[in-house]
């Protein structure tokens, strides 16, 4: 587990190729524009790669590694050529940086490739926190909010304090902390769905901890967990309302809520 | 194992039917987890005992042929009788050997896993020799005709409150006052004369000392050593991936053990066989075998990956924070070993077609590896075998054919983004008020929770606007 912390000034307007993630994409444009404004406010250009499709997470998770090695290719290629590649997203990011050298551990080349191009691959709190020492700007927001620790995020990148360090910056928001933090949504990919009955006692636990802890929001950096936690929220009659932390940071916690209607 | 042919996920569901079950899981491995968080705390070299526990257990498995046959030497010195043995028929059957030879009406066994991985109740049972499990937990599941579901704490599938029952039925003088001292001592009336009167005692190894030939066990219960002194015959069975090179080492693995399985900062008994009661001795065994159990281990010596898991100290604390284990317990897992380091194990000893479902029924979380006090890489290896299992052509067709479709249309950009604007378009069909209801295919997620409609069009598609007015 590594936490990317560097003491050095921030780069000058480095060019940054945004990995948009496709839940992001189809689901959550918003979390995607979120990303795009945080981005360019901590001083960034930001380019969205045309090329970009998925990172190969769902074939990987499941076993297939030939599927994995061609998805991991064409990421290398459309990112390979900006100073820094941020995604909203931890588990995605995460598959990129720690996993793609073992899905391309059979072509020494591409491992080499892979693992220069992870050295340059940050999920987005972290790398607004760690690289570009950003501060959010004037965002305000009235309300309660607790935080879930995604676990690859947190454990494959060390992303813990930076999302606080951020959410911390937003006047009126407090934080209210989650028993359990740091465990397990029972999302897990396609986990979720293939193991459904499993993940739904998972989730159950993760929904009575948030209840428990009073916040009206939950927020968390992957948009897979927090569908997961709303989705079940939601079905309990909750009135806890998700969102990603990029939206509340880029001001747009006056939106619709995951699941509510745009 | 006697598993009837009930899948994984039937079994899964059943125990998640169980509300009984979850809260005895929750109360065993809850107390588990709390207690080791604690010991942390007060053991800030946890992550440079963690690092040499990991060196050492990593140096002995690269010089495996020499640490066995240093043990093997001493052992023999000490005057222990060695045997090896490769498969887990072979092992149970040197242990009934030797208990026949010793004519054993009944043998006393101290928990060891490493006897229910080779089937030593069964093959006990079958010979018709009486055996008497002297753990309390390992009782209890005895008195229930069932099998350890968690490697620590055998019988955490009971909560006090069936034990009660259980041994109120089952013991000559049950206890009256509802106490946990009163249960114990129930148990302990009904044990103690059996202790004394066994012919054979059998224990496994909690560590194997190469240099002195040494055998060491720790209990809580003082059970161990009870039941290998009095009866004439002692037979410690062992995997051969237990090999410590010295005492010292054994010490600096016993700290990472204990801590991590019961948060204690030693056991109650930490016991050391070495031979057999020599002259001037008051008491100890007049034979002393031990039982090298290979079943499987040379083989995941020769996997790259799976010779990690060679490094488990089996103290339970993947289990006690696995998300999965604490919804399921033990059982489910149809192996002798559960959870996470279960999920590892059980297609090594069990064959991979028939467990399968235990490298898929994990979030890879990573908590297990965080916690595990030998750094193995659990959800790294769970993938490793859900590598063989695509490659093996064990995987759904379904799961196949959907993957290859994935790719080739994520391969093509312009596909790909026809394809999100079709399923955006799909989904939205089937919302009512911000919810995508009632859809196809969306069942085993609509089942348990709700799915956000997506919004109109896809970030791609409305950036590729937005950047045309910039």
């Amino acid at each position: 587990m590594t936490t990317p912390q560097s003491t050095s000034a921030p780069p000058s307007s480095p060019r940054v190729g945004l990995f948009v993630t496709c839940l992001v994409d189809a689901m959550r444009p918003s979390v995607g524009f979120a990303a795009l404004k945080l981005l360019r406010d901590a001083g960034c250009r930001v380019e969205v790669p045309e090329a970009q499709t998925c990172c190969g997470q769902p074939a990987f998770n499941s076993g297939d590694t030939a599927d994995t090695a061609v998805l991991a290719r064409r990421f290398i290629e459309t990112f390979e050529g900006y100073d820094y590649v941020v995604g909203p997203s931890g588990s995605c990011v995460g598959m990129t940086r720690a996993h793609y050298p073992e899905a391309l551990a059979d072509d020494p080349a591409w491992a080499e490739r892979a693992r220069r191009l992870g050295e340059r691959t940050y999920e987005l709190m972290s790398f607004l926190v760690d690289v570009m020492h950003f501060t959010p700007g004037d965002v305000k927001l009235d309300a309660s909010f607790t935080y879930h620790d995604s676990c690859s995020g947190l454990r494959e990148l060390g992303v813990f304090a930076q999302p606080r360090t951020l959410l911390d910056k937003v006047s009126g928001l407090t934080l209210k902390p989650l028993e359990g933090n740091d465990v397990c949504c029972g999302f897990g990919g396609t986990f979720c769905v293939k193991y459904s009955s499993i993940s739904n006692a998972v989730v159950t636990e993760k929904t009575a901890a948030i209840e428990r802890s009073g916040a009206q929001l939950l927020l968390g950096g992957d948009l897979g967990c927090l569908m997961n936690m709303s989705g079940k929220l939601k079905r309990q009659g909750s009135k806890v309302r998700a969102f990603h932390a990029a939206e509340i940071l880029a001001g747009m916690g006056k939106g619709p809520a995951i699941g509510e209607e745009d | 194992m006697q598993e009837a042919p009930v899948s994984f996920k039937l079994r899964a569901d059943r125990a998640l039917a169980d509300p009984t079950l979850k809260i005895a899981i929750d109360r065993t491995t809850g107390t588990a987890e709390r207690k080791r968080a604690v010991a942390m705390t007060q053991f800030p070299q946890f992550e440079a005992a963690r690092e040499r526990g990991k060196r050492i257990k990593n140096h002995v498995i690269a010089n495996l042929d020499h640490y066995l046959l240093e043990f093997e030497r001493n052992a023999i010195a000490s005057g222990a009788k060695v045997h090896w043995a490769s498969t887990a028929e072979e092992a149970s059957q040197i242990v009934v050997a030797l208990c026949k030879q010793a004519n054993a009406k009944r043998v006393t066994r101290v928990k060891s896993m490493l006897g229910e991985e080779i089937g030593l109740p069964h093959a006990l049972d079958e010979a018709g020799i009486e055996r008497v499990e002297t753990d309390l937990a390992e009782h209890i599941v005895q008195l229930g005709g069932d099998r350890p579901s968690h490697i620590v704490w055998p019988s955490m599938h009971r909560t006090r409150e069936q034990v009660s029952e259980m041994f109120k039925r089952a013991h000559r003088v049950p206890h009256q006052e509802e106490t946990i001292e009163a249960m114990v001592a129930s148990a302990r009336r009904e044990l103690r004369d059996k202790f004394l009167s066994a012919d054979v005692s059998i224990s496994g190894a909690n560590f194997l000392i190469a240099d002195t030939g040494a055998t060491c066990t720790v209990t809580n219960e003082g059970n161990a050593e009870l039941t290998t002194t009095p009866p004439r015959v002692h037979i410690v069975t062992a995997g051969i991936e237990k090999l410590v090179p010295s005492t010292e080492h054994a010490f600096l693995m016993l700290r990472l053990l204990v801590r991590s399985a019961t948060g204690a900062d030693v056991t109650q008994y930490t016991t050391f066989h070495c031979g057999p009661k020599q002259a001037g001795d008051r008491d100890g065994p007049e034979e002393f075998h031990i039982v090298l159990v290979d079943n499987g281990r040379t083989r995941m010596l020769a996997d790259p990956a799976l010779k990690e898991m060679l490094r488990c100290l089996r103290c339970g604390a993947c289990m006690n924070h696995c998300v999965v284990f604490r919804q399921l317990g033990g059982h489910v897992y149809g192996g002798t070993y559960p959870g996470p380091m279960g999920a590892v194990l059980t297609p090594v000893f069990d064959g991979l077609e028939q467990s399968r479902d235990l490298a898929h029924a994990c979030t890879m979380n990573g908590k297990c590896q965080e916690v595990c006090p030998v750094a193995i890489p659990i959800p790294t290896l769970l993938r490793g075998w859900r590598d063989r299992s695509w490659r093996e052509g064990l995987e759904p067709a379904a799961a196949r054919f959907g993957l290859g479709i994935h790719t080739f249309v994520a391969s093509r950009p312009r596909l790909y983004r026809l394809g999100t604007a079709i399923a955006i378009k799909v989904m939205r069909l089937f919302s009512r008020g911000g919810l995508v209801r009632g859809m196809p295919g969306l069942g085993a997620w609509t089942k348990y929770r709700e799915f956000p409609a997506p919004a109109k069009r896809s970030f791609m598609a409305m950036y590729k606007d937005s950047e045309g007015k910039r």
